[in-house]
């Protein structure tokens, strides 16, 4: 995999090569260069298939990390390849013309985290959820308890019978708000 | 001595009577049967009588125009009218029906009236489901008169004459006389020709519940239900009935028409537990394939 | 049928283009007073020995359903049937978790079912939201949506605890206490109401007959 390494990092400055198992493997990219780097994998790489493309909301750094995960059959092996963009202003470029599937995982995440992928077919349409309102609802700051809260009417009468709390409660009742 | 008008009308309703009920006690047996052989206890007997009452006791029911109720209409005078001209016990004043004002062909013509009044009213319900299961079940019922009609042919050359009882009474006297026994091939050919009537399995794709949700009943609720499910029972008994007396030598009384009746009816559960499903155009390539070459042959045999 | 005589007001049925508007029912649904007591008595026996339900899985509860149709559990025994279209059964079974997407169905197929309709609610997701009690997309309490005549509790209650539902259900209706179809029709103003807070993009008839 070393080969790998050094040739990512040499053509499109890939760089945090981490092998997670023996079986699989990350790899830090610009988001200006993903679809050649994926280009490249898929077509000379041995990695031709897409099996899941994600992202996971850094909002601490104030960035989105879009995750594709690629497999090489012949060798056994997933990489994943993550990239950084700007969480105020998503937009990445789009995959969709080098795996079919590519499309699907990117309404997704234009539903669930607001990334914007201009290109991919019927991105904007509503993907899991109906006459969706609120803000994109994976993202750390949508509070799902208050949305639900709001929104729901709740039976009265409901009662928790977590020891944590229930214990806490007896032996510090003077703490408990 | 002949009863006047008006007895026979009394008579008429009589048979009727036990006709609906023998065809519900024999779903609902059937049903029980085929749950014993499932190896679960089943639903009683008399579920059938319930489920129609239910359908009876729903408060409301919607419409789609007047076709849509004449449907269930035609469905049920096709049931009755075919039960109507066959004779269910032979020489028996009280179940002779008006079997001598019809023949054999205006029985097979309301076989065949009761299923496009259903099409119609249930095209007219709108729903595409229906639709579909009307398409399936009429190409189907295309499909297997073909071997129907040829055996009957046969049967009928083979007597010579086109009346009910005259048929029947040519088969008494023993098994050796049936037209089971005469002339087989056009029992068999009519037999399988029977499997597709009844919409059993493998010809059940017309009503499929899990294809399309129960094919052309899919818009019928409450009342219409209601007559639906009682044209179920009559138009059974009179398939059965017709089928005992042109090809197993008729009864002489009403214990042996249950008898011979219910056995028929079990070589349909018998095929449709043991088989899956035919698509429509594999059973319309089934019904104009071997039946129809042994229609054809059983007519010839007949002829010569 | 035992029709009041009050015309009901008609809807407004907002979600339609004008041409559609005339496609659907105009009016609100209506109450239907019972017979007298020695008929009504007996359609209930009936009722209560035929119940249909729809073959509709909602939710996780539908997986608790398919048992009882095998011979383990056998609710053909019962008088239970699944049918396939709403327009032919009686009983509704609300499996579970019921997200804004699924409750649009819901109020649907509800709406679309006959007569004397009964609903039979599974889980502790529909009393009081259940393990989905903080999710931005499943309702808490399903009776805010729909009137709901048996509640089983559990999750998923076993096929055991259904029959026991079913039962319970059944001495409802016997009892002439299961009239959800009014309780709707009379309430229908808040129904409605509740179900277009929370299912947003209100594309149907108000009334779906």
């Amino acid at each position: 995999m070393n080969e790998l390494a050094t040739e990512l990092t040499r053509r499109y400055g890939a760089r945090d090569w981490r092998d997670q198992r023996k079986d699989l493997s990350s790899v830090v990219v610009d988001a200006l260069r993903i679809r050649d780097v994926l280009a490249w994998l898929k077509d000379s790489g041995g990695y031709r298939h897409l099996s899941f493309a994600s992202a996971v909301d850094n909002i601490e750094r104030n960035a989105f990390t879009l995750v594709y995960t690629l497999r090489n059959h012949d060798l056994g092996h997933s990489l994943m390849v993550h990239c950084d963009i700007d969480r105020s202003n998503p937009t990445v470029d789009s995959i969709h013309l080098l795996w079919g599937q590519a499309w699907t995982y990117q309404r997704e995440m234009k539903e669930w985290f607001g990334i914007d992928f201009p290109g991919s077919p019927r991105v904007d349409e509503e993907f899991v959820l109906e006459g969706w309102q609120g803000p994109p609802m994976m993202r750390r700051d949508f509070d799902s308890r208050k949305y639900s809260d709001e929104t729901y009417a709740e039976r009265p009468g409901r009662v928790t019978s977590d020891p944590a709390t229930h214990m806490k409660s007896k032996m510090y009742p003077e703490a408990v708000p | 001595m002949e009863p006047s008008l008006l007895a026979r009308i009394g008579y008429a309703f009589l048979s009727l009577f036990v006709i609906t009920n023998y065809g519900l006690l024999l779903i609902g047996s059937m049903a029980r049967i085929s749950a014993k052989v499932q190896g679960r206890v089943g639903q009683p007997v008399y579920q059938p009588y319930l489920d129609i009452i239910k359908s009876s006791a729903k408060r409301n029911s919607i419409g789609h125009g007047v076709m849509f109720y004449l449907g269930p209409v035609f469905r049920l005078a096709g049931g009755v009218g075919t039960y109507m001209f066959i004779p269910a016990v032979f020489g028996s004043v009280m179940f002779r029906n008006f079997s001598d004002s019809g023949d054999l062909l205006l029985v097979m013509y309301f076989i065949f009236f009761g299923q496009l009044g259903m099409a119609l009213g249930a095209g007219e319900g709108g729903h595409p489901y229906s639709a579909l299961g009307v398409s399936r079940g009429l190409a189907q019922m295309t499909a297997f008169e073909v071997p129907f009609a040829l055996s009957i042919i046969a049967v009928v050359i083979q007597y010579k004459t086109l009346d009910i009882t005259a048929i029947v009474a040519a088969q008494q006297g023993g098994f050796l006389n049936w037209t089971v026994a005469t002339n087989p091939l056009a029992v068999v050919a009519a037999l399988i020709a029977f499997l597709g009537m009844s919409m059993h399995n493998p010809f059940s794709v017309v009503i499929a519940p899990q294809e399309i949700p129960i094919g052309p009943p899919t818009e019928y609720q409450s009342n219409l239900l209601g007559m639906l499910q009682t044209n179920r029972a009559i138009f059974n008994g009179a398939k059965l009935v017709l089928y005992m007396n042109l090809f197993f030598g008729g009864a002489t009384n009403i214990v042996v028409m249950v008898i011979k009746t219910f056995l028929i009816y079990f070589i349909n559960v018998f095929v449709g537990q043991a088989f899956p499903r035919l698509r429509t155009d594999q059973s319309i390539r089934f019904f104009l394939g071997v039946p129809t070459l042994i229609g054809i042959a059983s007519v010839i045999i007949a002829a010569i | 049928m035992f029709v009041k005589k009050v015309k009901p007001a008609p809807l407004a049925n907002e979600g339609l283009i004008p041409q559609e508007r005339d496609l659907f029912c105009d009016a609100a649904p209506q109450e239907y007073a019972p017979a007298n007591k020695v008929v009504e008595d007996f359609w209930n026996w009936a009722r209560a020995q035929s119940l249909w339900i729809l073959g509709f899985g909602t939710g996780c509860g539908a997986i608790e359903l398919r048992p009882l149709m095998t011979s383990r559990f056998d609710m053909y025994r019962y008088g239970i049937q699944p049918r396939p279209t709403p327009r032919q059964s009686s009983v509704f079974v609300i499996g579970g978790y019921a997200s804004v997407k699924t409750l649009k169905r819901i109020v649907r197929s509800y709406e679309q079912m006959m007569g004397p309709k009964f609903v039979v609610a599974l889980g502790s997701c529909t009393i009081n939201g259940g393990m989905y009690w903080d999710s931005y997309n499943t309702i808490k309490r399903i009776d805010q949506y729909i009137p709901v005549d048996v509640y089983i509790a559990g999750c998923m209650p076993r096929p055991e605890a259904l029959l026991a539902g079913f039962q319970e259900l059944k001495k409802i209706i016997r009892a002439g206490r299961a009239e959800g179809q009014n309780v709707y029709a009379k309430n229908f103003e808040w129904y409605k109401e509740n179900q277009k807070k929370v299912i947003k993009d209100w594309n149907m008839p108000d009334y779906n007959w």
